[in-house]
């Protein structure tokens, strides 16, 4: 049996806006069954990308199969297959939550029930509030319903939680963990790293177009050059000592007294060398913790530090 | 627990009928053009009040019956509030909110997403026409029975044509100036396009231009069938049908989603 193609492939992806270069040779992979989020600063080029999935954009160069189909082609029997959510939603002003929701129901073979999906995601309350008048966070779960009614194949959520309370971005949360479950491919926008900790199989990192990273959240956190060991002991013991004991390129301090820090690459032996350098001294290491790297060390070491506009 | 139940979301992909994308589509378009007040004080209000007040009232001096002198022209005037004015607004807007993207990213086709508009539009202009000719009956309106098929087909090609200049304006610029040129080619053409007052009775220049336009052949056609009970004649029914051809031609090319 052949396998089907998977449902987002991307080579070399390329989309200009006049002089400027939106996306830059851009390569993504997303696997059946499972969710990729895109995750980079404002500008980065993620909502460029989606929209060329989603034919909704020509791309300059480079080669696009979503589901097997080229967007720019065959925007069509594409379309029947996936689930989008469009950054900033999309509904007449005046519509009420239930009636858009469906409209977008009517153009689906097999839709969900939209009384049933307007009262899981807290729609009930504001079914006939005019679409304009509704907060960002309703706007954003209709949009949500709207890319999920139809039982796609593989569904598109750019900034699914942009403007969402907590509560509402737990349910978006749930619902996407629940999309794969049943075996919905996932291609989200993100620039909140917990997002895309939480929810991705696969991490992108995009910066000016590029990918500057790639992998599980957990890979990309376990970069484990950067990993630092807190403890607490006596004040005062001497750690050149203990930078002495360690191998090359670690590094140990004291930057206030009776709390000490040892950075670089923490494994069992590193700290088995740390507890006999404080057996050696009579003294006893407590509340020892690792720090891992978080999503966001990452992304800010990656994408740097200064304001987008 | 979970809110969404195993198997909830299990893909089961599909385009829905066509048939279905327009009834649902076109039905929920025209309830949001009668909920819209402005919408409706257009078509609706201001056409009936000046048919009861040309008609009933010896403002400007009309031919007897006045209500047969009036009627015509304000249809014209409903058609055109409605296919033009009314749609480019709204169209305009729904841009601007993002809904024309949205529909153009389920699997209605973009023949469907410009035909269920379209009918919507029909829907909108039969309310009128019924509304407004069952208002004239009552005030003594007693059409000529050899012109009504005429005076349907008219509206009919006056909606097309309208219609298609409606969604060329309001799918191109932006929402803001829709409105602006849209009110304002609405109060031109009432009161100089041919449509309250007959092309007679203006200047022979401008009688001209009204002509070619889409309001003077629609209205002076349907004074034609409706008061006279005769054919239109070719010359109104082709500068309809030359006008819906280009515009419709134009907005296939410039009409953005957004």
């Amino acid at each position: 049996m052949k396998t089907p193609p998977p449902p987002v492939a991307v080579r070399g992806l390329v989309k200009r806006y006049g002089r400027t270069t939106a996306v830059d040779g851009l390569d993504l992979d997303l696997a059946a069954g499972s969710v990729l989020a895109l995750l980079g600063p404002n500008g980065a080029g993620k909502t460029t990308t989606v929209e060329v999935c989603e034919g909704f954009l020509r791309a300059d160069a480079g080669e696009v199969r979503v589901l097997g189909v080229d967007p720019a082609t065959a925007p069509d029997s594409l379309r029947a297959r996936i689930g989008v959510m469009p950054q900033g939603g999309g509904a007449y002003p005046a519509v009420h939550a239930t009636e858009m929701l469906r409209l977008v129901a009517a153009c689906s073979a097999h839709p969900l029930d939209v009384e049933w999906l307007t009262c899981v995601l807290g729609l009930q309350g504001c079914a006939r509030t005019p679409y304009k008048r509704l907060s960002g966070g309703q706007q954003q779960r209709l949009a949500l319903a709207c890319a999920v009614v139809g039982r796609p194949e593989l569904v598109f959520l750019d900034e699914p939680t942009a403007g969402m309370d907590p509560q509402g971005r737990r349910v978006v949360w749930d619902l996407v963990e629940a999309l794969r479950r049943d075996g919905v491919a996932v291609l989200l926008t993100t620039h909140l790293m917990e997002e895309a900790e939480a929810l991705a199989d696969e991490v992108v990192i995009v910066d000016h177009g590029r990918v500057v990273a790639q992998g599980s959240p957990a890979a990309l956190t376990a970069n484990t050059e950067q990993q630092e060991l807190r403890f607490r002991a006596r004040s005062g013991m001497d750690v050149d000592d203990l930078v002495a004991a360690l191998p090359a390129g670690y590094g140990a301090a004291e930057p206030i007294a009776g709390r000490y820090v040892v950075r670089g690459r923490i494994d069992p032996t590193v700290l088995s060398i740390i507890t006999s350098w404080c057996a050696r001294q009579g003294a006893l290491a407590d509340d020892v913790q690792v720090a891992r790297r978080s999503l966001e060390d990452v992304f800010l070491e990656l994408t740097g530090r200064e304001l987008r506009s | 627990m979970t809110l969404f139940p195993p198997g909830t979301f299990t893909p089961r992909p599909g385009a829905g009928s066509p048939l279905r994308m327009l009834a649902v589509q076109s039905a929920t378009e025209l309830r949001l053009a009668m909920r819209n007040g402005e919408q409706v004080l257009l078509t609706l209000l201001i056409p009936i009040v000046l048919l009861v007040g040309l008609s009933t009232l010896d403002l400007v001096p009309l031919p007897e019956p006045r209500i047969a002198a009036v009627l015509p022209g304000v249809l014209a005037l409903a058609v055109m509030s409605s296919a033009f004015t009314g749609q480019a607004i709204a169209l305009g807007f729904d841009r601007r909110y993002g809904v024309v993207r949205r529909l153009a990213a389920t699997a209605l086709p973009r023949w469907l997403l410009v035909a269920g508009r379209l009918v919507a539009v029909l829907g909108v202009v039969a309310i009128q026409v019924v509304l407004l000719c069952g208002l004239a009956v009552a005030l003594g309106w007693r059409p000529a029975a050899s012109g009504l098929g005429w005076a349907l087909l008219l509206l009919v090609l006056g909606t097309a044509s309208f219609g298609s200049l409606g969604i060329l304006l309001g799918g191109s610029v932006r929402a803001e100036i829709t409105l602006a040129v849209a009110n304002l080619v609405w109060f031109v053409l009432l009161l100089a396009g041919g449509i309250i007052v007959p092309l007679g009775l203006l200047p022979g220049p401008l009688a001209a231009v009204g002509a070619a336009l889409p309001s003077g052949a629609l209205a002076e056609g349907l004074r034609a069938t409706l008061s006279a009970g005769h054919a239109p004649s070719a010359t109104q029914v082709l500068v309809l049908l030359l006008w819906t051809a280009a515009a419709s031609l134009l907005a296939v090319r410039t009409v953005k989603l957004r």
